[in-house]
């Protein structure tokens, strides 16, 4: 059997366990990044990821082995440590916060790397692999990894669904969860503290350096697909399982291909379709939207103009040419062009001689409402806010394709349903209010 | 000259020019760019590498500075069209580029002579008896030409940018309304950080660019108010921990890049508790004295 269907048997006990650790893992790091990165704190798993270092230095050197348990011990406090530093840094002296980051980082790590150096140098046999941190080597993962990676991500997920509505409040609001008597200081240290637990588990699998983008980047991913922070979790915790899922199968696959840095790959191209695809917010979708605006209000632009040449003739036939319509709005030719034959298409507008356009009865109703609700807007702005007449029109120009049926009864509601703008012009009548337009 | 010299003065040189760009990185808040930029430089150096088939300088600065600027790109194009928060798009950018790396080096490992250690925490210790040979003369250590070329690049840069650098990084806006291209200044200030990243590369390692992009430069922030005296402060701090750093590593025999960045981040503590303007100490003095004699 070809190992890329191979994989898929999960005969191999090893497979397994290192499929297991790596989606426990993704899990456990969506989950906890979603937290970070609502509370503007996305790197702090990078800082506290590259802080876990000198931890483990230090426990190997007082224990000289390196049982899981007793290393993630290390790394824990060492993670705090560098957390309260970054946290002391930043209240006490006027250095900010993201200066306080880089610094703890790198100077945490440096004395990791120090520490590191001076155990290879001292020759003690049993270091060996104690630089795989670094990078990370899930194959090397064993049983007893795996078993503890377990316990502690049950713990943490647990922990998450039992604080969930505190750790919510102090994400959004945290002036909100005091004022309503929640120790804000408490949950945000259990926030941290989490994080810390998330980047010490990851970092046999993947190494600090890239602890980090766990925490990040399916979290940065999942708020892509909703504004809800508990389907943001689920979805983060998928994306993360799915991120180790493709790095145990790859680094399956090609022997010298490292599970970790697949890891974040994988989770990058999530974070990539995200970006790209997600309804609403994401970027296709937003550009189709800013499309459709664009169009809209061109198509609007030009039956508004042709509705006030109408106006000024006093006879709604009257028709323009393309040169005229220049005139009073500045789009290229080509778009002009382009609208116009849109508008004939959904019979807003007719060509009553070649290059000539003029209003149908719908394009009148449609200029009309346009014209209206602009001289509404007009009309509100200097009675209501007293701006000078001459200061309303632009204001006017822009939303008058936005204003919603609702919107309009209330402007006529408050201004006791007006004849007449602050230019003197007569605001043309509500559809079906009886009268016809002039 | 004796190695343990040659090594202060990779180190001096890599941390003079370092101190010089990540002054205005602290001051604009990007303190964090650097650590970025230094990480996903390294998809550059093995391409570099790769295309080459050597460790020539010139290809790897243009690989480098090219993904330097890339992340910069990046992570401003995620912030403006993707509407994804500042952190989280340095985070995203960063992070991908240097898995990418890591993983071009584990794919070639056969064929790059780097890895990632290496990358991570360098090989200043050896660089002495990397000699730079022209023609048959013995110029001395390569690293020190590579490092002692970009301080001087980046002295000019900041000599010459001083005003500019100065207005977009305090007050973007007052900048703007002088005519001062201020993106141009920001792919600029980003350019030689990349380039100044790379350099230190090879010889200091990855962490400690970041340490001494940031660390002695937010040391001088404690220390005075004027950007020409923490500019000079952050330099001479930068030696003084590669000084220092050399003599603690040899002390414990450990990584000496690793101990320069210690030895600077002892520095900053000291500062931040004993800075006669801004430290710790004198300030809960000055609150004292205030309660105790209300004017």
């Amino acid at each position: 059997m070809p190992p890329w269907i191979d994989f898929f048997t999960f005969r191999d006990t090893n497979v397994r366990l290192i499929l297991a650790g790596c989606i426990l893992l993704g899990i456990t790091a969506g989950v906890i990044g979603c937290f970070a990165l609502l509370r503007k704190r996305a790197l702090l798993g990078d800082a506290l990821a590259h802080s876990a270092l000198p931890g483990v230095c230090v426990a190997f050197i007082l224990t000289g082995t390196k049982n899981p348990v007793i290393i993630l011990a290390g790394a824990t406090i060492a993670c705090w440590i560098g957390a309260i530093a970054i946290d002391l840094i930043a209240r006490y002296t006027r250095v900010k916060e993201e200066s306080a980051l880089g610094m703890v980082l790198s100077v945490f790590f440096g004395a990791g790397i120090l520490l590191l150096t001076y155990i290879q140098h001292s020759g003690n046999a049993a270091q060996a692999g104690l630089d795989k941190f670094l990078f990370g080597q899930a194959s090397a993962m064993l049983d007893r990894d795996v078993w503890t990676l377990a316990i502690a991500a049950v713990l943490m997920l647990a922990a998450v669904v039992l604080a969930y509505k505190e750790f919510k409040v102090v994400s959004f609001d945290p002036s909100f969860a005091s004022s309503i008597g929640l120790r804000t200081r408490v949950i945000e240290f259990a926030l941290a503290t989490l994080t810390v637990l998330a980047v010490a588990i990851g970092l046999q699998a993947v190494g600090v350096v890239l602890m980090a983008a766990m925490l990040v980047t399916p979290a940065a991913s999942a708020r892509y697909w909703t504004d809800n922070l508990a389907r943001m979790i689920v979805l983060s915790g998928i994306f993360g399982a799915v991120s180790g899922a493709i790095g145990t199968y790859v680094s399956y696959l090609g022997p010298r291909m490292p599970t970790g840095p697949w890891m974040v790959v994988a989770a990058t191209v999530v974070f990539a379709v995200s970006l790209l695809f997600a309804p609403r917010r994401g970027l296709v979708a937003r550009l189709l939207l800013l499309w459709r605006i664009r169009r809209k209000t061109a198509d609007e632009n030009i039956l508004r103009t042709l509705y006030l040449e109408g106006e000024r003739h006093q006879d709604m036939d009257t028709a323009c040419s393309m040169a005229n319509l220049l005139q009073f709005r500045s789009m290229n030719a080509a778009r002009l062009d382009h609208t116009l034959t849109r508008l004939a298409k959904q019979g807003y507008v007719r060509e009553p001689s070649d290059g000539m356009f003029a209003l149908t009865p719908k394009g009148v109703a449609r200029g009309a409402r346009l014209t209206r609700l602009h001289r509404l807007w007009e009309l509100y702005l200097t009675r209501k806010l007293e701006l000078a007449p001459d200061h309303v029109h632009d204001d006017a120009e822009e939303i008058e394709h936005i204003i919603t049926p609702e919107l309009e009864a209330r402007l006529v509601a408050s201004l006791n349903d007006p004849a007449e703008d602050p230019h003197a012009r007569h605001i043309p009548p509500a559809l079906g209010a009886g009268s016809a337009a002039p | 000259m004796s190695n343990p010299a040659w090594v202060v003065l990779v180190g001096s040189l890599a941390s003079a020019a370092c101190a010089l760009v990540g002054c205005f990185l602290v001051l604009r808040k990007q303190a964090m760019m650097g650590d970025a930029i230094s990480h996903s430089v390294l998809p550059g150096i093995v391409i570099a590498f790769l295309v080459t088939q050597s460790r020539a300088p010139i290809p790897m600065l243009l690989g480098a500075g090219a993904l330097g600027l890339l992340t910069a790109f990046t992570t401003n194009a995620l912030e403006r069209h993707g509407r994804l928060q500042p952190d989280a798009s340095i985070g995203v950018t960063f992070t991908w580029l240097f898995a990418v790396g890591v993983i071009l080096i584990s794919a070639f490992a056969g064929h790059v002579d780097l890895d990632a250690e290496c990358v991570l925490y360098g090989e200043i210790a050896s660089s002495p008896w990397d000699i730079w040979i022209l023609g048959d003369t013995d110029m001395g250590p390569r690293a020190v030409w590579i490092l002692g070329a970009i301080t001087i690049a980046n002295l000019v840069f900041v000599t010459l940018g001083y005003k500019q650098l100065k207005l977009t990084s305090f007050d973007p806006g007052m900048a703007a309304a002088l005519g001062i291209n201020v993106t141009l200044w920001h792919y600029l200030l980003m350019g030689f950080v990349s380039l100044t990243t790379v350099g230190a590369f090879e010889s200091v390692g990855a962490i400690l660019v970041v340490a001494m992009l940031i660390v002695p430069p937010n040391t001088a922030y404690l220390l005075t108010d004027r950007l020409s005296r923490m500019l000079a402060l952050s330099v001479m701090l930068g030696i003084a921990s590669a000084l220092g750093g050399y003599w603690l590593a040899a002390l414990i025999d450990g990584s000496i890049a690793g101990a320069m960045a210690v030895v600077s981040g002892m520095l900053f503590a000291l500062a931040a508790l004993f800075s006669p303007t801004h430290g710790i100490i004198a300030g809960y003095i000055a609150r004292r004295h205030a309660i105790a004699s209300p004017e």
